[in-house]
């Protein structure tokens, strides 16, 4: 199924991207026949199944497409891996601190509950919801990095590790804020349920119940919203990756479509790589669920 | 022999107003009347409102009122008495300018074209807010009429429509924008139809989950006893009856819109100069920030507003529609 739907996007991608007016070449500075022989040479003229096919074989082969930038013709696929492990590793810092620190304050509240940490934690999520992301990276990096200048001021892939403690700390805000107050309700609720009490009154207590008996049951939906918010890193790459000066994906999505003109190839590329990023998490997350929660699994089984 | 008893004065008492005892909690009362009750006894939900109103108020009429345009170039007056174009000046008022004399106020300073940061901030306000209502209203009914026909009609419709919107909401965000920059120009117009793109999905999934659970109750069985037509089912008896929950979606989708239309602007592909919105000017006060650190506060400081003001009346409002028995 997610293949299909993968297959499925990348077509539209492709005959969108094929079939839109407008021609990908500089007109003052290419003669017609010129620019005949380059369509002919990348095969623009081919109909547009065959061109689709051309071009699945070369993806499934390993490589971008014509696998070049239209305009500096420097190679995309290089480029595109190297700016995916930049903003691949950003983004699992991120992933990881925030779902880590997300959970931590959120048992720390439900275990607190109506007392000041609590206040705290519910003051946080509300603050953490509120302020974009990037409002916090600015402020962030106009704290740490100008006035008191103890974080460098960009990213430096020669230091990585202290470098990107800013960007990944910045972006992982509103996971934080959204998974301390969901997995904090869902605690709440998980422990004043009557499978609770029972486990209670037959004497177990601690750190057994909390693991065994709340924090599973718990943690199940709060699965259910890390997905999003895995998704809204791409989002928030994007603007991380303008403020801090990363080499990333984002960065390279925002020169395509920003610049002057619009690298299709490079369109065409970084959306390809985008959907199966977003499916490949969706599934992973889905497995992850069946993983963690029995009754899903043995319901899949019977089916 | 009987005596009739006639009534004296004083054997009767009017009733004041202090001894009626009406139970507001338990009585009947109408269910929009309850869910305002709710909602106005809602202290967040009344400080969202009041923020909200505030930022709407003025994004109205502060820049009607104030003596500049938006995108005028403003000069003023140095101390040899030469206009000098005011550049880059903090917020000030007119005649306590440093290092040279000015004879204009500006409250939030000019930005590095000389233009008023005060009117252009709400001019800001002004066009984010118009994008988010525009976009999103449109959404509700996009949204609202596929998800409604798709629960109606069920089974192989059903069926059809939901993988559309699979397919459709499993493409990132991020690669419809992209594909709609190649067909548009930058600006307005790309903003509002990548709203649309994306944000009448979760619409639509709440109004199918809504007609689901209401085309089973006899009131519709009933209409469609009597001949009605399915149109009429849809449009005129489910439909008022979804109107809540997709209100409160509406609510929560509106600051989402805010913080799309700013995130586009900051990265370039939304609002053009000298057009301004919310995002555009956080982006122009980033690129000074260092140097120029007042030039990007008024922006934050209502973006943040609108989205705490706009999520606390979504939440108020959702508490208000499903009221828990804790909260009587």
């Amino acid at each position: 199924m997610s293949l299909l739907t993968l297959f499925l996007i990348i077509f539209v991608l492709f005959v969108l991207i094929r079939i839109m007016p407008g021609n990908p070449f500089p007109v003052e500075r290419m003669s017609a026949e010129m620019i005949l022989q380059k369509r002919a040479e990348l095969g623009l003229d081919n109909p547009i199944m065959v061109q689709f096919a051309d071009y699945m074989s070369l993806l499934l082969s390993g490589s971008f497409g014509n696998g070049t930038s239209l305009y500096n013709g420097a190679p995309i696929k290089p480029i595109l891996l190297t700016c995916l492990e930049n903003s691949f590793k950003i983004g699992v810092l991120s992933i990881l601190f925030g779902t880590v620190t997300g959970l931590l304050i959120g048992i720390t509240a439900a275990l607190h509950r109506g007392k000041f940490l609590d206040g705290f934690c519910t003051v946080l999520s509300i603050l953490g919801v509120c302020i974009p992301s990037y409002v916090f990276m600015i402020f962030l990096q106009y704290t740490f990095s100008y006035k008191i200048p103890f974080f460098p001021y960009f990213f430096d892939p020669s230091q990585f590790l202290f470098s990107s403690i800013m960007p990944s700390l910045s972006l992982s805000l509103l996971s934080v804020s959204v998974i301390a107050r969901f997995t904090r309700n869902e605690m709440v609720e998980v422990m004043n349920s009557d499978y609770v009490k029972l486990a209670e009154s037959k004497g177990i207590y601690g750190f057994q119940l909390m693991r065994k008996h709340v924090l599973r049951n718990a943690l199940i939906p709060v699965v259910t919203v890390i997905a999003p918010l895995v998704v809204d890193l791409l989002t928030g790459a994007m603007v991380i990756e303008k403020i801090y000066g990363i080499n990333g994906v984002g960065k390279l999505m925002v020169d395509a479509i920003a610049g002057e003109g619009i690298d299709y190839n490079y369109v065409l590329a970084l959306g390809i790589v985008f959907s199966s990023l977003y499916i490949g998490v969706m599934l992973i997350l889905d497995i992850l669920y069946g993983i963690i929660d029995p009754r899903i699994r043995l319901a899949a089984k019977e089916h | 022999m009987e005596k009739t008893y006639t009534p004296q004065k004083g054997d009767f008492d009017f009733i004041s107003d202090r001894d009626i005892n009406v139970d507001l909690n338990f009585a009947s009362q109408g269910y929009w009347k309850g869910v305002a009750i709710h909602f106005l006894r809602d202290r967040f939900a009344m400080t969202g409102l009041l923020l909200v109103s505030i930022i709407i108020l003025f994004a109205v009429f502060a820049p009607i009122l104030s003596s500049y345009s938006y995108q005028d170039i403003i000069s003023a007056t140095d101390t040899n008495g030469k206009q000098i174009v005011a550049k880059s000046l903090s917020p000030q008022f007119a005649g306590d300018g440093e290092g040279f004399f000015v004879d204009r106020t500006f409250l939030f300073g000019t930005d590095d074209m000389g233009r008023d940061l005060w009117t252009r901030t709400w001019q800001g306000a002004r066009v984010s807010l118009i994008i988010a209502f525009v976009a999103i209203f449109i959404d509700m009914l996009i949204g609202m009429s596929y998800g409604l026909f798709s629960g109606f009609f069920g089974g192989h419709v059903d069926n059809i429509m939901q993988r559309f919107i699979e397919i459709i909401g499993s493409i990132p965000t991020l690669v419809i924008i992209s594909i709609l920059a190649i067909f548009m120009d930058k600006g307005i117009g790309l903003v509002i139809a990548s709203l649309l793109i994306t944000e009448w999905i979760g619409m639509s999934k709440i109004a199918r989950a809504e007609c689901l659970k209401l085309k089973e109750r006899e009131y519709v069985l009933a209409s469609r006893t009597l001949g009605a037509s399915s149109f009429h089912i849809i449009f005129k008896q489910i439909l008022p009856n979804t109107i809540g929950p997709v209100i409160t979606q509406v609510m929560f989708s509106i600051p989402v819109a805010i913080f799309t239309e700013a995130f586009l602007s900051f990265v370039g592909v939304g609002i053009v100069l000298p057009q301004c919105s919310i995002g555009s000017l956080i982006e122009a006060g980033f690129n000074n920030i260092t140097i120029l650190p007042y030039q990007i506060l008024p922006p934050i400081v209502v973006l943040a507003i609108l989205m705490l003001g706009f999520n606390l009346i979504g939440d108020g409002f959702r508490a208000a529609l499903s009221p828990k028995l804790e909260d009587m």
